[in-house]
């Protein structure tokens, strides 16, 4: 019998706010973003882009690149070796531009040379004659047909209708509206960067790049290479945040090639005004909707026309058609709708996935709508969404029963009973900083009104419509040390942290060693979807059980001891029904325990020609309320306060989901009144900081938080991601606030002072 | 490439020379590629985001918008002067511990940002700290938890010693 | 590329002498971002933050005159003692970009590259600025007025540095208001700066990015100075009105990517009619 150890309990299981083991790095400017690699030997690599946004290539001609003296490599689509085009859904995006140019910015060639000085003159040097040709911008010509194809698979990327239940209802009260929703850009900080290694026979390639999913930019790398997968080597380069815009390929190609080419490794990193144009953006989005409900304002039927401008290529377009139009109904019960929704191509910059995924779009829609339907039925925004709200057991318009934990009513109580701003406008200080305006000194206290709004949401979690996004994971355990591998991108979000506490929670460890993320091990699947903690936690939690499986099994052998009667208490092995308590590191002396466990969560169906069919995996439920200030003759805002309830499950590192919950709100606040890729004739005005406004710390609002721990038995550990909400129904709780604050009408995002004080 | 020069530079109390360099080089570049010293990010090179900002003769300033070779002869302190390797400063501990950070692109920046700050005023008011930050931006927090980190080394160094430290960065 | 640092103005000038074409670096939150972007190259550099005769200001009692030298960094005139001089550039000061911004922009730099919504200019404008430069051959002083000829055009020669500003402490009420779309770093969408001179009896508006140069506003001016009552502190409300009215007139803006000429005329209108209420709290 041992004496039972006396040590300090074991933290940094689930459930502590631990900090992350890469902290101190990333506070001492020493951890490795992907833009900090670099190699003995190594060229810089520059992409050529389209200036125009529509034209024929008639000629390139490279021979003045070739002039200057340190360039070492120019390529074009004619030295892509394999497939030459990519994509995540549909491969219809051209690796380097061949005969037309679909895009402002779309890559046309790239060099490689000794500075990035030589780089941009090399590229001024490349003479490219173009006939410009008149570029598709509105999406309903797309729809239309009045425009050629201005690409082989056509201007319309997808349709999809959704149909349920009686057609032909009319509500005593009828509401409608059409809603207007911007270009937003991911705007992450940590830039494009890449380092590409190639093999000294020419036949392999190491890359070294922030992305969001190892295993899938391998398949399209390897495939434009012409290589096999196991000849294209991926390790995540530390990732500068993500937001959905490193889902799609955008530098790696090219820098593998410039790599092959020359024999040399190759960094390349994008400019900001690059960044804008090279990866993909949030779908601007026009919605029409129209809510039937009855006098007290229960609804009873939703019509809806939705279209999404895709841009020039595909990317996943038609996912998030398919997220926007079946969320269409929001976080509210609904038995008949009519949707018919578009996912179009333009000549418009290429938009994918953003934070949000088309919810973004149906949610700004959808609480407008529920705003309206309140006046008109002489309700409240409150009362009036407690009495649609969602419950566990309910059906989408998909058909699809929520089988979910669905607190709505408990997010909008909880974030209704957290308490408004104690201070009034200006603050008791009468500080300037707190008007519209700020330092600008714009506005008095007596020129500011103050407004509040409402936003609630249901997000779906994980893929949808078939699509099996399963996580991989190995944990290996020997001598009390435990160390987890897998190829889940870390881009800030904070898996590493929680995978080390799974860990801890179920081997009983202090020591976590987190591996390299590469693709050495199986896929993790996309850092994306919210379905990170509940996909790749699933994972390590499957590898680690198999483990500690494996360690009662080699205790139970050494005592005589049941396995099944074996638990973990602390850092030990215990017997539950006997006295044995033996460390897990002396259990584990001398063992190599090693366990890869694929997470899959339950299959789910595509939409028959309806858009019936049960096509997401779970949903997660979230409320707003946002307080603001407004000068009303300036048009100005100021956001006060947002207050929110979200569901999320469990709380498997409090301040992480805390840090989660406000920037997803930062990006909210954003969209709401400040950030808009502004494009006029498929030409882009403000590819930059200075005009592509981010909230600073000066335009961002106190949060009040409560955190809704309904734990739901379906996820591996009973969290939901957390990752979208906060980005979704803030965005139109600040505008409903606005709108209460001006008592008019505000149909688009972001908001423009114009919109707020002209006619 | 064919024009490059030589001159030398103070970097956190060291002298380095810089060889094989382009004079229109910024600071920010010159810093990460010439001298090894990564700590320094860029995000903007517009002066618009923070994530290079660095001190010159005591002063915070955006890394991008100095022409490295104009900057012979002043004293320059990069994140990597902050505090030795694995001895995080009191104000980079407090981001760490208050989950001030998350990707950490623009943490080098706002360390130097609030170590500046911190040795302006002592005791800043969140309005204050909101105001000197407002140059460094970040896109995965919200700032909630900044705020938090700042205000708890002021706190705490008020409560070491009764009347603030001298929490500043030498050069 | 060659770039010359020069410790004392006589060699600046110098420099700027052998080789007019040269581009001057100031604290670099022009020239930097062009250069960084690739947008635009340069042969060489004279770079005159080290010139301490441009790191001067000094207050001339006597003379009721500020003299603040070019390289002075917008950081020290938001901040006291040069503040409580001319509190409305002061203001303006304090929302040039961010702390790391104000730490290196000057006010030499603002006006040589004066753009419409340089934050300093207005109010260097409705102050009847002097602006000094110098020449190997000799100095000269222009009004902003002068000084300012288009949109980032100046009256400088080649061969000359704009060495400084004169302005005067004016008694009286001054103020300047920003407005941008977000609470910091922002460029200007509209701008105005108002000086009340008690001792004179006139009321100067000047407006940024309303027009292709700093405008000044006459009409206005000469409205309020014949309307408002500095005894008292008081302008009637219809004054205010109308003021804010003849200053819309005044403006002359455009459509960009930034916002329209509608909004524009109808904010400066906003901030022209709050700023003469703050200068006149009195009904």
């Amino acid at each position: 019998m041992t004496d039972a150890p006396t040590r300090s309990e074991l933290r940094g299981r689930l459930g502590d706010s631990i900090a992350r083991p890469d902290g101190v790095p990333k506070v001492q400017g020493t951890f490795a973003f992907s833009g900090d690699l670099s190699a003995d030997g190594f060229l810089w690599g520059a992409t050529l882009r389209s200036p125009y946004p529509h034209a024929r290539i008639i000629s390139i001609d490279l021979s003045g690149a070739w002039k200057i003296s340190g360039v070492e490599a120019v390529i074009t689509a004619t030295d892509v070796p394999g497939k030459s085009t990519y994509g995540l859904i549909s491969h219809d995006q051209p690796v380097f531009a061949v005969d037309v140019v679909r895009f402002v910015g779309e890559p046309i060639a790239a060099v490689a040379a000794d500075h990035p000085e030589t780089c941009r003159r090399a590229l001024a040097a490349i003479v490219v004659e173009y006939e410009v040709l008149p570029p598709l911008v509105d999406p309903e010509r797309a729809i239309d047909g009045s425009h050629a194809p201005v690409h082989p698979d056509g201007n319309v990327i997808r349709h999809q209708r959704i149909v349920r239940g009686d057609q032909t209802i009319q509500g005593p009260v009828i509401v409608e509206g059409t809603y207007e929703l911007g270009m937003q850009d991911q705007a992450f900080l940590g830039l494009e960067a890449a380092l590409a290694l190639p093999d000294s026979g020419g036949d392999g390639i190491e890359l070294f790049v922030a992305t969001q999913w190892l295993h899938e930019d391998q398949k399209q790398i390897a495939a434009c290479l012409g290589f096999p997968e196991d000849k294209v080597r991926l390790t995540l380069g530390g990732v500068g945040g993500a937001f959905g815009a490193r889902e799609d390929i955008s530098l790696q190609v090219h820098t593998c090639l410039l790599a092959l080419r020359t024999g040399r490794p190759v960094r390349m990193a994008y400019s900001r005004e690059e960044s804008f144009l090279g990866h993909v953006h949030r779908h601007p989005c026009t919605i029409w909707m129209r809510h039937h409900a009855d006098y007290d304002g229960r609804i009873l039927r939703v019509e809806a026309r939705f279209v999404f401008d895709g841009g020039a290529y595909a990317s996943t377009s038609s996912a998030v058609l398919i997220n926007g139009i079946t969320h269409a109904q929001g976080p509210y019960k609904c038995e008949n709708a009519t949707v018919d929704g578009w996912a179009v191509r333009t000549n418009n910059l290429p938009c994918g996935a953003m934070r949000g995924f088309g919810v973004v779009q149906a949610c700004f829609a959808h609480e407008g709508q529920m705003d309206k339907l309140a006046v008109a039925v002489g309700s409240d925004p409150v009362a009036i969404r407690l009495l649609n709200a969602m419950e566990t057991g309910d059906r989408l318009i998909t058909g699809q029963v929520i089988e979910n934990v669905a607190p709505v009513a408990r997010c909008i109580r909880e974030t209704a009973a957290l308490p408004l701003p104690s201070q009034p406008v200006g603050g008791h200080d009468l500080d300037p900083l707190r008007l519209p305006g700020g330092s600008g000194l714009t506005a008095d206290v007596s020129h500011i009104r103050r407004g509040i709004g409402w936003g609630v949401a249901i997000k779906n979690l994980m893929y949808s419509e078939a699509f099996d996004d399963y996580s991989t994971a190995r944990v290996r355990l020997a001598d009390g040390v435990a160390s987890v591998k897998f190829a889940t991108a870390e881009v800030g979000q904070g898996f590493v942290t929680i995978a080390g506490q799974i860990v801890r929670s179920i081997l009983g460890v202090d020591e976590v060693i987190i591996e390299a993320i590469d693709t050495t091990v199986g896929s993790a699947g996309s850092t994306s979807a919210s379905r990170q903690t509940w996909m790749s936690g699933g994972a390590v939690d499957g590898a680690c059980r198999l483990v500690r499986e494996q360690l009662f099994q080699h205790v139970g052998q050494m005592h005589g001891i049941d396995p099944l009667r074996l638990t973990i208490d602390g850092r030990d092995v215990v017997d539950a029904e006997g006295s044995l308590r033996v460390s897990v590191t002396d259990a584990s002396a001398g063992l190599e325990l090693d366990q890869t466990f694929e997470h899959h969560h339950r299959p789910t169906e595509d939409l028959d020609e309806f858009g019936q069919g049960n096509c997401h995996t779970a949903f997660a439920f979230v409320a707003h309320r946002a307080v603001v200030d407004v000068d009303v003759e300036l048009g100005l805002v100021k956001v006060v306060q947002i207050a929110t309830a979200q569901d999320i499950g469990r709380a498997l590192n409090p301040l992480s989901v805390v840090g989660q919950i406000e920037g997803g709100i930062a990006q909210g606040l954003g969209l709401a009144v400040m950030e808009e890729i502004i494009q006029i004739d498929g030409h882009v005005r403000n590819a930059s900081f200075t005009d592509y406004l981010l909230p600073t710390f000066l335009d961002m609002p106190d949060v009040a938080i409560s955190l809704i721990e309904e734990p739901d038995p379906m996820a591996p550990l009973g969290a939901k991601g957390v990752g979208e909400p906060p980005t979704i129904s803030s965005t139109p709780a600040i505008v409903a606030a606005i709108r209460d604050a001006i008592g008019r009408d505000l149909t688009r995002v972001p908001v423009r002072p114009n919109d707020i004080c002209l006619p | 490439m064919a024009e490059s020069q030589i001159y030398s530079l103070h970097v956190n109390g060291e002298q380095r020379e810089v060889a094989d360099a382009w004079l229109g080089e910024s600071l920010l570049f010159v810093l990460r590629e010439r001298l090894g010293l990564m700590g320094s990010k860029g995000a903007c090179e517009q002066g618009e985001c923070g994530s290079c900002s660095v001190l010159v003769d005591g002063a915070l300033v955006c890394s991008c918008l100095v022409l490295a070779a104009a900057a012979v002869g002043q004293q320059i302190v990069t994140i990597e002067g902050v505090a030795p390797v694995g001895s995080p400063s009191d104000v980079q501990q407090a981001f760490v511990d208050a989950g001030a950070v998350q990707c950490g692109f623009c943490t080098p920046g706002l360390i130097m940002a609030a170590h500046s700050l911190l040795e302006r005023s002592p005791a800043p008011s969140e309005m204050e700290i909101r105001e000197e930050l407002s140059g460094n931006i970040c896109r995965c927090t919200g700032y909630g938890r900044i705020i938090d980190a700042v205000q708890r080394v002021a706190v705490a160094r008020i409560v070491v010693n009764g009347r603030g430290i001298d929490g500043g960065i030498k050069s | 590329m060659s770039v010359i640092i020069p410790t004392s103005l006589h060699s600046a000038l110098q420099a700027l002498a052998d080789s007019p074409e040269a581009t001057v670096l100031a604290g670099g939150t022009d020239l930097m971002v062009e250069l960084n972007s690739g947008h635009r190259q340069v042969a060489s550099v004279i770079a005159v933050s080290r010139v301490p005769e441009l790191c001067s200001w000094s207050h001339d009692a006597v003379a009721g005159l500020l003299n603040i030298g070019a390289g002075i960094s917008y950081d020290e005139i938001a901040r006291e003692p040069i503040a409580q001089w001319v509190p409305a550039l002061a203001q303006a000061a304090r929302t040039v970009g961010s702390p790391q911004i104000r730490h290196a922009a000057t006010i030499g730099g603002n006006l040589g590259t004066c753009s419409p919504a340089g934050d300093g200019l207005p109010v260097l404008a409705a102050l009847d600025a002097m602006i000094h430069l110098a020449s190997l051959t000799g100095v000269r002083t222009l009004s902003f007025a002068d000084f300012m000829v288009g949109p980032k055009r100046t009256a400088r020669l080649p061969g000359e540095l704009i060495t400084g500003v004169t302005v005067p402490v004016v008694r009286g009420w001054q103020g300047y208001s920003k407005v941008g779309v977000r609470n910091a770093m922002v460029i200007a969408v509209a701008s105005a700066a108002l000086v009340a001179d008690s001792d004179a009896g006139t009321v100067r508006v000047a407006l940024g990015s309303a027009g292709p140069t700093i405008l000044r506003c006459p009409e206005a001016e000469a409205f309020a100075a014949a309307h408002v009552d500095f005894a008292a502190g008081s302008a009637a409300d219809s004054v205010v009105d109308q003021f804010a009215g003849l200053v819309r007139t005044a403006a002359r803006p455009i459509d960009d990517h930034r916002s329209s000429a509608a909004y524009r005329r109808h904010a400066v209108g906003v901030l022209a009619g709050r700023l003469l209420r703050r200068a006149f709290p009195h009904g």
